[in-house]
Protein backbone atom coordinates (compact mmCIF):
# COMPACT_ATOMS: atom_id res chain seq x y z
CA UNK A 1 0.00 0.00 0.00
CA UNK A 2 1.43 3.54 -1.04
CA UNK A 3 0.91 6.39 1.46
CA UNK A 4 -0.45 9.70 0.43
CA UNK A 5 -2.05 12.57 2.07
CA UNK A 6 -5.27 11.20 -0.37
CA UNK A 7 -5.06 8.01 1.27
CA UNK A 8 -5.40 9.61 4.72
CA UNK A 9 -8.71 11.66 3.62
CA UNK A 10 -10.35 8.98 2.44
CA UNK A 11 -9.52 6.26 5.10
CA UNK A 12 -10.36 9.03 7.33
CA UNK A 13 -13.83 9.45 5.65
CA UNK A 14 -14.34 5.37 5.59
CA UNK A 15 -13.79 4.53 9.28
CA UNK A 16 -9.99 3.95 8.46
CA UNK A 17 -10.86 0.32 7.85
CA UNK A 18 -8.49 0.11 4.78
CA UNK A 19 -5.35 -0.10 6.18
CA UNK A 20 -3.81 -2.82 5.85
CA UNK A 21 -0.26 -4.11 8.46
CA UNK A 22 3.25 -2.05 6.83
CA UNK A 23 5.12 -5.51 6.86
CA UNK A 24 4.22 -9.24 6.97
CA UNK A 25 4.80 -11.84 10.16
CA UNK A 26 6.98 -14.69 7.97
CA UNK A 27 8.25 -17.43 9.70
CA UNK A 28 12.26 -17.74 9.08
CA UNK A 29 13.00 -20.20 5.69
CA UNK A 30 15.29 -23.14 6.15
CA UNK A 31 18.38 -20.80 4.37
CA UNK A 32 19.03 -17.56 2.93
CA UNK A 33 21.53 -15.18 0.97
CA UNK A 34 21.79 -13.32 3.75
CA UNK A 35 21.16 -13.02 7.21
CA UNK A 36 21.25 -9.98 9.21
CA UNK A 37 21.59 -10.16 13.12
CA UNK A 38 19.63 -7.37 14.47
CA UNK A 39 16.37 -5.40 13.68
CA UNK A 40 17.06 -2.25 14.82
CA UNK A 41 17.91 1.08 12.28
CA UNK A 42 21.46 -0.22 10.92
CA UNK A 43 19.86 -3.69 10.59
CA UNK A 44 17.07 -3.01 8.99
CA UNK A 45 18.28 -0.09 6.91
CA UNK A 46 21.51 -2.59 5.44
CA UNK A 47 18.41 -5.42 4.48
CA UNK A 48 16.79 -2.07 2.67
CA UNK A 49 20.04 -1.09 0.85
CA UNK A 50 20.91 -4.91 -0.16
CA UNK A 51 17.02 -5.31 -1.67
CA UNK A 52 17.13 -1.79 -2.88
CA UNK A 53 20.76 -0.96 -4.88
CA UNK A 54 22.21 -4.79 -4.85
CA UNK A 55 19.14 -6.95 -5.96
CA UNK A 56 19.55 -9.26 -2.65
CA UNK A 57 16.70 -10.21 -1.69
CA UNK A 58 16.30 -13.60 0.09
CA UNK A 59 17.63 -11.90 3.04
CA UNK A 60 16.44 -12.58 6.89
CA UNK A 61 16.72 -9.81 9.21
CA UNK A 62 16.71 -11.73 12.67
CA UNK A 63 15.44 -9.87 15.84
CA UNK A 64 15.16 -10.94 19.61
CA UNK A 65 12.56 -8.57 20.41
CA UNK A 66 10.35 -6.45 17.97
CA UNK A 67 11.44 -4.58 15.28
CA UNK A 68 13.05 -1.09 16.99
CA UNK A 69 13.15 -2.64 19.94
CA UNK A 70 16.59 -1.02 20.87
CA UNK A 71 18.64 1.85 20.19
CA UNK A 72 16.71 3.05 17.35
CA UNK A 73 13.48 3.56 19.66
CA UNK A 74 15.37 5.08 22.94
CA UNK A 75 17.95 7.84 21.67
CA UNK A 76 17.18 11.47 20.88
CA UNK A 77 16.86 11.69 17.58
CA UNK A 78 19.61 14.15 16.63
CA UNK A 79 20.90 14.80 13.01
CA UNK A 80 23.84 16.34 11.90
CA UNK A 81 26.81 16.41 9.96
CA UNK A 82 29.51 18.16 11.83
CA UNK A 83 32.49 15.47 11.72
CA UNK A 84 36.09 16.91 11.56
CA UNK A 85 38.23 14.08 10.40
CA UNK A 86 38.70 12.85 7.09
CA UNK A 87 36.97 9.19 7.37
CA UNK A 88 34.17 10.51 9.71
CA UNK A 89 33.20 13.85 7.67
CA UNK A 90 32.65 12.12 4.36
CA UNK A 91 30.68 9.35 5.71
CA UNK A 92 28.14 11.50 7.84
CA UNK A 93 28.72 14.15 5.15
CA UNK A 94 26.57 10.96 2.97
CA UNK A 95 24.24 9.92 5.67
CA UNK A 96 22.38 13.52 5.91
CA UNK A 97 22.28 13.78 2.03
CA UNK A 98 20.30 10.03 2.07
CA UNK A 99 18.30 11.95 5.23
CA UNK A 100 16.90 14.52 2.88
CA UNK A 101 15.62 11.95 0.33
CA UNK A 102 14.50 9.88 3.08
CA UNK A 103 10.89 10.47 2.84
CA UNK A 104 10.27 10.40 -0.76
CA UNK A 105 12.33 7.30 -1.11
CA UNK A 106 10.66 5.30 2.01
CA UNK A 107 7.58 7.14 1.30
CA UNK A 108 7.29 7.75 4.83
CA UNK A 109 6.86 10.14 7.26
CA UNK A 110 10.12 9.93 8.91
CA UNK A 111 9.36 13.47 10.31
CA UNK A 112 12.82 14.74 9.48
CA UNK A 113 13.62 18.40 10.60
CA UNK A 114 16.03 20.50 9.72
CA UNK A 115 15.97 22.57 12.67
CA UNK A 116 19.37 24.22 12.94
CA UNK A 117 21.77 22.58 15.72
CA UNK A 118 23.95 25.31 17.21
CA UNK A 119 27.33 24.45 19.43
CA UNK A 120 28.03 26.35 21.68
CA UNK A 121 31.35 28.12 22.88
CA UNK A 122 32.75 29.67 25.64
CA UNK A 123 36.02 30.86 25.43
CA UNK A 124 38.69 32.41 23.03
CA UNK A 125 40.34 28.51 22.47
CA UNK A 126 36.99 26.78 21.97
CA UNK A 127 35.97 29.38 19.30
CA UNK A 128 39.47 28.55 17.52
CA UNK A 129 38.40 24.95 17.70
CA UNK A 130 35.01 26.23 16.51
CA UNK A 131 36.23 27.95 13.17
CA UNK A 132 38.39 24.69 12.32
CA UNK A 133 35.26 22.32 12.82
CA UNK A 134 33.03 25.03 10.36
CA UNK A 135 35.51 25.16 8.07
CA UNK A 136 35.77 21.11 7.60
CA UNK A 137 32.08 21.12 7.02
CA UNK A 138 32.28 23.70 4.68
CA UNK A 139 35.29 21.95 2.76
CA UNK A 140 33.41 18.73 2.87
CA UNK A 141 30.40 20.34 1.25
CA UNK A 142 28.25 20.62 4.03
CA UNK A 143 27.23 24.24 5.75
CA UNK A 144 28.42 25.91 9.23
CA UNK A 145 27.69 29.23 10.29
CA UNK A 146 29.93 30.66 13.07
CA UNK A 147 27.52 33.33 15.45
CA UNK A 148 29.33 35.68 17.70
CA UNK A 149 27.12 36.23 20.77
CA UNK A 150 25.07 38.38 19.49
CA UNK A 151 23.82 36.28 16.41
CA UNK A 152 23.54 33.53 18.96
CA UNK A 153 20.80 35.90 21.38
CA UNK A 154 19.01 36.46 17.98
CA UNK A 155 18.80 32.55 17.67
CA UNK A 156 18.40 31.75 21.51
CA UNK A 157 17.74 34.85 23.50
CA UNK A 158 16.52 32.59 26.35
CA UNK A 159 20.47 31.45 27.50
CA UNK A 160 21.41 32.17 29.88
CA UNK A 161 24.57 34.32 28.40
CA UNK A 162 26.54 35.77 30.94
CA UNK A 163 27.10 32.57 33.23
CA UNK A 164 30.28 32.99 35.48
CA UNK A 165 32.03 29.96 34.58
CA UNK A 166 30.66 29.30 31.12
CA UNK A 167 29.80 33.26 29.66
CA UNK A 168 28.62 32.60 25.95
CA UNK A 169 31.03 33.54 23.72
CA UNK A 170 28.88 32.63 20.32
CA UNK A 171 28.32 29.09 18.59
CA UNK A 172 28.65 26.96 15.44
CA UNK A 173 24.89 27.26 13.72
CA UNK A 174 24.47 23.77 11.32
CA UNK A 175 21.33 24.82 9.27
CA UNK A 176 20.92 21.20 7.79
CA UNK A 177 21.10 19.90 11.29
CA UNK A 178 17.95 18.72 13.29
CA UNK A 179 15.95 16.14 14.51
CA UNK A 180 13.84 13.11 12.98
CA UNK A 181 11.03 10.18 14.66
CA UNK A 182 13.17 8.21 15.50
CA UNK A 183 10.52 5.09 15.36
CA UNK A 184 9.37 6.25 12.06
CA UNK A 185 12.87 5.50 10.72
CA UNK A 186 13.08 2.01 11.52
CA UNK A 187 9.37 1.06 10.71
CA UNK A 188 9.83 2.80 7.29
CA UNK A 189 13.04 0.90 7.10
CA UNK A 190 11.13 -2.07 7.67
CA UNK A 191 8.41 -1.57 5.63
CA UNK A 192 10.60 -0.90 2.56
CA UNK A 193 12.44 -4.27 3.08
CA UNK A 194 9.40 -6.11 3.62
CA UNK A 195 8.17 -4.45 0.35
CA UNK A 196 10.98 -5.45 -1.85
CA UNK A 197 10.67 -9.36 -0.22
CA UNK A 198 13.34 -9.01 3.06
CA UNK A 199 11.76 -11.58 5.63
CA UNK A 200 11.68 -9.52 9.14
CA UNK A 201 11.76 -12.06 11.90
CA UNK A 202 11.19 -11.39 14.54
CA UNK A 203 11.41 -13.08 18.77
CA UNK A 204 14.17 -14.99 17.11
CA UNK A 205 17.45 -14.42 19.18
CA UNK A 206 20.34 -16.20 17.92
CA UNK A 207 22.39 -18.36 20.01
CA UNK A 208 24.84 -19.86 17.55
CA UNK A 209 26.98 -18.91 14.27
CA UNK A 210 27.84 -21.50 12.57
CA UNK A 211 31.10 -21.24 11.10
CA UNK A 212 33.27 -24.45 9.11
CA UNK A 213 36.68 -24.33 7.88
CA UNK A 214 36.93 -20.50 8.45
CA UNK A 215 33.75 -19.63 6.10
CA UNK A 216 29.92 -19.17 7.38
CA UNK A 217 27.63 -21.44 6.87
CA UNK A 218 24.70 -19.87 8.79
CA UNK A 219 23.20 -19.44 12.67
CA UNK A 220 21.22 -21.35 15.56
CA UNK A 221 18.24 -19.34 16.68
CA UNK A 222 15.57 -20.37 18.80
CA UNK A 223 13.25 -20.50 15.91
CA UNK A 224 15.67 -23.50 14.53
CA UNK A 225 19.16 -23.26 12.18
CA UNK A 226 19.04 -20.96 9.45
CA UNK A 227 21.98 -21.57 6.82
CA UNK A 228 23.24 -18.15 5.44
CA UNK A 229 26.12 -17.05 2.56
CA UNK A 230 26.51 -14.28 4.62
CA UNK A 231 25.76 -13.36 7.68
CA UNK A 232 25.72 -9.42 9.26
CA UNK A 233 26.40 -8.77 12.85
CA UNK A 234 24.41 -5.76 13.26
CA UNK A 235 23.41 -5.54 17.29
CA UNK A 236 24.93 -2.49 18.45
CA UNK A 237 25.59 -2.69 22.66
CA UNK A 238 25.44 -6.56 22.10
CA UNK A 239 28.07 -6.79 19.43
CA UNK A 240 30.44 -8.31 21.74
CA UNK A 241 27.98 -11.13 23.02
CA UNK A 242 27.00 -11.78 19.23
CA UNK A 243 30.94 -11.67 17.95
CA UNK A 244 32.04 -13.90 20.82
CA UNK A 245 29.55 -16.59 19.22
CA UNK A 246 32.26 -16.18 16.75
CA UNK A 247 35.29 -16.20 18.53
CA UNK A 248 36.08 -12.24 18.58
CA UNK A 249 36.56 -10.41 21.24
CA UNK A 250 36.36 -6.68 20.11
CA UNK A 251 36.90 -3.36 21.26
CA UNK A 252 33.87 -2.46 22.56
CA UNK A 253 32.98 -1.81 25.92
CA UNK A 254 29.01 -1.54 26.64
CA UNK A 255 28.03 1.83 28.60
CA UNK A 256 24.87 3.49 30.17
CA UNK A 257 23.33 6.72 28.30
CA UNK A 258 20.91 8.62 29.89
CA UNK A 259 18.29 10.62 28.57
CA UNK A 260 15.22 13.11 29.70
CA UNK A 261 12.10 13.87 28.72
CA UNK A 262 9.69 16.69 30.07
CA UNK A 263 5.81 16.98 29.47
CA UNK A 264 4.33 18.75 26.83
CA UNK A 265 4.73 22.09 26.67
CA UNK A 266 4.10 25.16 23.69
CA UNK A 267 7.09 25.22 21.10
CA UNK A 268 9.77 26.89 22.56
CA UNK A 269 12.98 25.42 21.69
CA UNK A 270 13.56 25.92 18.31
CA UNK A 271 17.08 24.67 17.22
CA UNK A 272 19.04 21.46 18.50
CA UNK A 273 21.19 23.17 21.45
CA UNK A 274 24.55 21.66 22.63
CA UNK A 275 25.93 22.90 25.42
CA UNK A 276 29.65 20.90 25.74
CA UNK A 277 31.76 22.07 28.64
CA UNK A 278 28.30 20.84 30.59
CA UNK A 279 28.06 17.71 28.71
CA UNK A 280 24.48 19.01 28.26
CA UNK A 281 21.91 19.01 24.79
CA UNK A 282 18.38 19.91 24.02
CA UNK A 283 15.82 20.03 21.70
CA UNK A 284 12.11 20.31 21.68
CA UNK A 285 10.01 17.09 19.99
CA UNK A 286 7.28 18.00 17.79
CA UNK A 287 4.97 16.51 20.54
CA UNK A 288 6.27 18.74 22.62
CA UNK A 289 8.26 17.34 25.41
CA UNK A 290 11.77 18.47 25.74
CA UNK A 291 14.33 15.88 25.14
CA UNK A 292 17.40 16.21 26.77
CA UNK A 293 20.38 14.24 27.88
CA UNK A 294 24.18 14.65 28.69
CA UNK A 295 27.13 12.13 28.93
CA UNK A 296 27.60 8.49 29.94
CA UNK A 297 27.30 7.54 33.66
CA UNK A 298 31.35 6.22 33.04
CA UNK A 299 31.22 2.85 33.94
CA UNK A 300 30.25 -0.26 31.96
CA UNK A 301 26.35 -1.20 32.18
CA UNK A 302 23.99 -3.10 30.82
CA UNK A 303 21.38 -2.46 33.02
CA UNK A 304 19.70 0.12 30.72
CA UNK A 305 18.96 2.74 33.17
CA UNK A 306 21.71 4.80 35.08
CA UNK A 307 22.50 6.84 38.34
CA UNK A 308 21.11 9.59 40.07
CA UNK A 309 24.32 11.58 40.09
CA UNK A 310 24.11 11.33 36.54
CA UNK A 311 20.36 12.65 36.57
CA UNK A 312 21.40 15.39 38.68
CA UNK A 313 24.63 16.88 37.01
CA UNK A 314 22.08 16.94 33.24
CA UNK A 315 19.12 18.90 35.65
CA UNK A 316 22.13 21.30 36.99
CA UNK A 317 23.76 21.67 33.64
CA UNK A 318 20.46 22.72 32.01
CA UNK A 319 19.39 25.05 34.66
CA UNK A 320 22.38 26.76 34.39
CA UNK A 321 21.97 27.04 30.62
CA UNK A 322 19.02 27.89 30.03
CA UNK A 323 16.95 28.90 33.18
CA UNK A 324 13.26 28.86 31.78
CA UNK A 325 13.09 25.36 32.04
CA UNK A 326 13.15 25.49 35.59
CA UNK A 327 9.29 24.82 35.81
CA UNK A 328 9.07 21.85 33.49
CA UNK A 329 8.33 18.48 34.62
CA UNK A 330 10.43 15.48 34.17
CA UNK A 331 8.03 13.06 32.63
CA UNK A 332 10.35 9.99 32.15
CA UNK A 333 14.02 8.74 32.08
CA UNK A 334 16.09 6.57 30.41
CA UNK A 335 19.39 4.75 29.49
CA UNK A 336 20.34 2.92 26.43
CA UNK A 337 23.13 0.60 25.80
CA UNK A 338 25.85 2.01 24.36
CA UNK A 339 28.90 0.29 22.48
CA UNK A 340 31.69 2.31 23.03
CA UNK A 341 34.82 2.19 21.17
CA UNK A 342 38.24 3.44 21.89
CA UNK A 343 38.46 6.18 19.66
CA UNK A 344 34.87 7.01 19.68
CA UNK A 345 34.35 5.74 15.88
CA UNK A 346 32.82 3.40 14.49
CA UNK A 347 33.05 -0.40 12.74
CA UNK A 348 31.93 -1.56 9.78
CA UNK A 349 34.10 -4.29 8.15
CA UNK A 350 34.97 -7.72 7.15
CA UNK A 351 35.70 -10.24 10.11
CA UNK A 352 38.19 -13.29 10.25
CA UNK A 353 35.58 -15.43 8.96
CA UNK A 354 34.68 -15.60 5.53
CA UNK A 355 31.05 -14.22 4.59
CA UNK A 356 30.99 -12.83 8.35
CA UNK A 357 30.69 -8.73 8.81
CA UNK A 358 30.07 -6.56 11.75
CA UNK A 359 28.42 -3.13 11.83
CA UNK A 360 28.91 -1.64 15.33
CA UNK A 361 30.84 0.60 17.83
CA UNK A 362 28.53 3.95 17.05
CA UNK A 363 28.92 4.54 20.45
CA UNK A 364 25.76 7.03 21.42
CA UNK A 365 26.22 9.13 17.38
CA UNK A 366 24.50 6.13 16.23
CA UNK A 367 21.08 7.55 15.44
CA UNK A 368 22.30 10.20 12.55
CA UNK A 369 24.11 7.23 11.07
CA UNK A 370 21.53 4.79 10.06
CA UNK A 371 21.03 5.62 6.83
CA UNK A 372 24.75 5.56 5.98
CA UNK A 373 25.40 2.27 7.81
CA UNK A 374 23.07 0.66 6.25
CA UNK A 375 24.22 1.24 2.83
CA UNK A 376 27.84 0.66 3.38
CA UNK A 377 27.14 -2.15 5.38
CA UNK A 378 24.77 -3.56 2.36
CA UNK A 379 27.44 -2.29 0.00
CA UNK A 380 30.10 -4.20 1.75
CA UNK A 381 28.01 -7.56 2.03
CA UNK A 382 27.48 -7.31 -1.75
CA UNK A 383 30.50 -6.72 -3.00
CA UNK A 384 33.13 -7.74 -0.65
CA UNK A 385 34.75 -4.26 -0.35
CA UNK A 386 34.02 -1.14 1.71
CA UNK A 387 32.17 1.67 0.94
CA UNK A 388 34.56 4.69 -0.18
CA UNK A 389 32.61 7.08 2.28
CA UNK A 390 33.27 4.22 5.07
CA UNK A 391 36.99 2.59 3.95
CA UNK A 392 38.66 4.40 6.89
CA UNK A 393 35.87 2.14 9.47
CA UNK A 394 38.20 -0.88 10.08
CA UNK A 395 37.65 -3.56 12.63
CA UNK A 396 41.84 -3.68 12.45
CA UNK A 397 42.82 0.01 13.08
CA UNK A 398 43.27 -0.19 16.36
CA UNK A 399 45.83 -2.90 16.45
CA UNK A 400 47.66 -0.78 13.15
CA UNK A 401 47.12 2.28 15.01
CA UNK A 402 44.36 4.26 12.59
CA UNK A 403 42.42 5.10 15.15
CA UNK A 404 39.84 7.88 14.49
CA UNK A 405 39.62 9.85 17.24
CA UNK A 406 36.96 12.87 16.69
CA UNK A 407 37.32 14.06 19.86
CA UNK A 408 41.22 13.31 20.62
CA UNK A 409 40.88 11.91 23.94
CA UNK A 410 42.63 8.68 23.86
CA UNK A 411 42.00 5.11 24.23
CA UNK A 412 39.58 4.64 26.72
CA UNK A 413 36.22 3.45 25.67
CA UNK A 414 34.05 5.86 28.08
CA UNK A 415 36.01 8.78 27.03
CA UNK A 416 34.26 9.69 23.56
CA UNK B 1 25.13 3.21 43.35
CA UNK B 2 27.18 3.08 46.40
CA UNK B 3 31.12 1.50 46.73
CA UNK B 4 32.30 -0.02 50.08
CA UNK B 5 36.14 1.20 49.81
CA UNK B 6 38.26 -1.23 52.29
CA UNK B 7 39.69 1.74 53.43
CA UNK B 8 36.86 4.17 54.19
CA UNK B 9 33.92 2.45 54.27
CA UNK B 10 30.64 3.05 51.81
CA UNK B 11 30.44 5.84 49.84
CA UNK B 12 28.81 7.68 47.23
CA UNK B 13 29.55 6.92 43.52
CA UNK B 14 30.46 10.00 42.84
CA UNK B 15 33.70 9.79 45.17
CA UNK B 16 35.15 6.84 42.59
CA UNK B 17 36.04 7.35 39.28
CA UNK B 18 35.33 4.36 36.65
CA UNK B 19 38.83 3.38 34.69
CA UNK B 20 38.18 0.09 32.72
CA UNK B 21 38.31 -3.73 32.83
CA UNK B 22 41.03 -5.46 34.88
CA UNK B 23 42.56 -5.63 31.85
CA UNK B 24 44.19 -2.49 32.76
CA UNK B 25 46.30 -4.48 34.94
CA UNK B 26 48.00 -6.94 32.75
CA UNK B 27 49.90 -4.37 31.43
CA UNK B 28 52.40 -6.18 28.53
CA UNK B 29 56.23 -6.65 29.25
CA UNK B 30 58.22 -4.56 27.57
CA UNK B 31 59.19 -5.67 23.72
CA UNK B 32 55.76 -7.69 24.29
CA UNK B 33 54.28 -8.18 20.35
CA UNK B 34 51.79 -5.50 19.05
CA UNK B 35 48.62 -8.15 19.62
CA UNK B 36 49.33 -8.21 23.46
CA UNK B 37 49.30 -4.29 23.19
CA UNK B 38 46.15 -3.86 21.25
CA UNK B 39 44.72 -6.66 23.51
CA UNK B 40 45.54 -4.89 26.97
CA UNK B 41 44.53 -1.42 25.32
CA UNK B 42 41.75 -2.37 23.26
CA UNK B 43 39.77 -5.70 23.48
CA UNK B 44 37.68 -6.41 25.70
CA UNK B 45 35.75 -9.31 26.83
CA UNK B 46 32.17 -6.87 27.86
CA UNK B 47 30.96 -9.30 29.98
CA UNK B 48 26.92 -8.94 30.40
CA UNK B 49 26.62 -10.17 34.03
CA UNK B 50 29.70 -10.35 36.71
CA UNK B 51 32.85 -8.20 35.95
CA UNK B 52 35.88 -7.07 37.75
CA UNK B 53 36.75 -3.65 36.43
CA UNK B 54 39.22 -0.80 37.46
CA UNK B 55 38.07 2.25 40.23
CA UNK B 56 40.01 5.40 41.97
CA UNK B 57 38.87 6.81 45.14
CA UNK B 58 39.25 10.23 43.75
CA UNK B 59 37.90 11.77 46.60
CA UNK B 60 38.48 9.25 49.03
CA UNK B 61 41.92 7.64 49.90
CA UNK B 62 43.10 7.90 46.85
CA UNK B 63 43.60 4.11 46.28
CA UNK B 64 42.84 2.08 42.92
CA UNK B 65 40.12 -0.80 43.81
CA UNK B 66 39.57 -4.04 41.59
CA UNK B 67 35.47 -3.93 42.26
CA UNK B 68 33.79 -7.45 41.62
CA UNK B 69 30.14 -5.99 39.60
CA UNK B 70 27.08 -7.20 38.19
CA UNK B 71 27.00 -4.93 34.65
CA UNK B 72 23.24 -6.05 33.96
CA UNK B 73 21.70 -5.25 38.31
CA UNK B 74 24.61 -3.35 39.05
CA UNK B 75 24.91 -4.99 42.31
CA UNK B 76 28.75 -4.65 43.86
CA UNK B 77 29.57 -8.08 45.08
CA UNK B 78 33.55 -7.17 45.78
CA UNK B 79 35.87 -4.15 46.31
CA UNK B 80 39.58 -5.08 47.07
CA UNK B 81 43.02 -2.65 46.94
CA UNK B 82 44.92 -3.06 44.03
CA UNK B 83 47.89 -2.44 46.49
CA UNK B 84 46.62 -5.75 48.43
CA UNK B 85 46.48 -7.56 45.57
CA UNK B 86 50.00 -6.92 44.10
CA UNK B 87 51.34 -8.71 47.46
Amino acid sequence: MRYSGLKVITEGLFGNRGWTPAWRDPAPKAEYDVVIIGGGGHGLATAYYLAKNHGITNVAVLEKGYLGSGNIGRNTTIVRANYFLPGNSEFYSHSLKLWEGLEAELNYNVMHSQRGLINLFHSDGQRDAFVRRGNAMINQGDDAILLDREGVREHLPYLDFDNTRFPIYGGLLHPRGGTARHDAVAWGYARGADRRGVDLIQNCEVTGIDIEGGVVRGVQTTRGAIRARRVGIVVAGRSSQVAAMAGMRLPIESHVLQAFVTEGLKPVINHVVSFGMGHFYISQSDKGGLVFGGDLDFYASYAARGNLPMVEHVMEAGMTLMPMIGRAKVLRSWGGIMDMTPDGSPIIDRTHVEGLFIDCGWNYGGFKAVPASGWCMAHLMATGEPHEVARKFRLDRFATGHLLDEEGTGSQHNLH
Amino acid sequence: MRLTCPLCGERDRREFYYYGAEDYLHRPSEGAPLSEWDSYLHLRDNVAGVVRDLWYHEAGCAQWLVVTRNTVTHEISGVELVAERAK
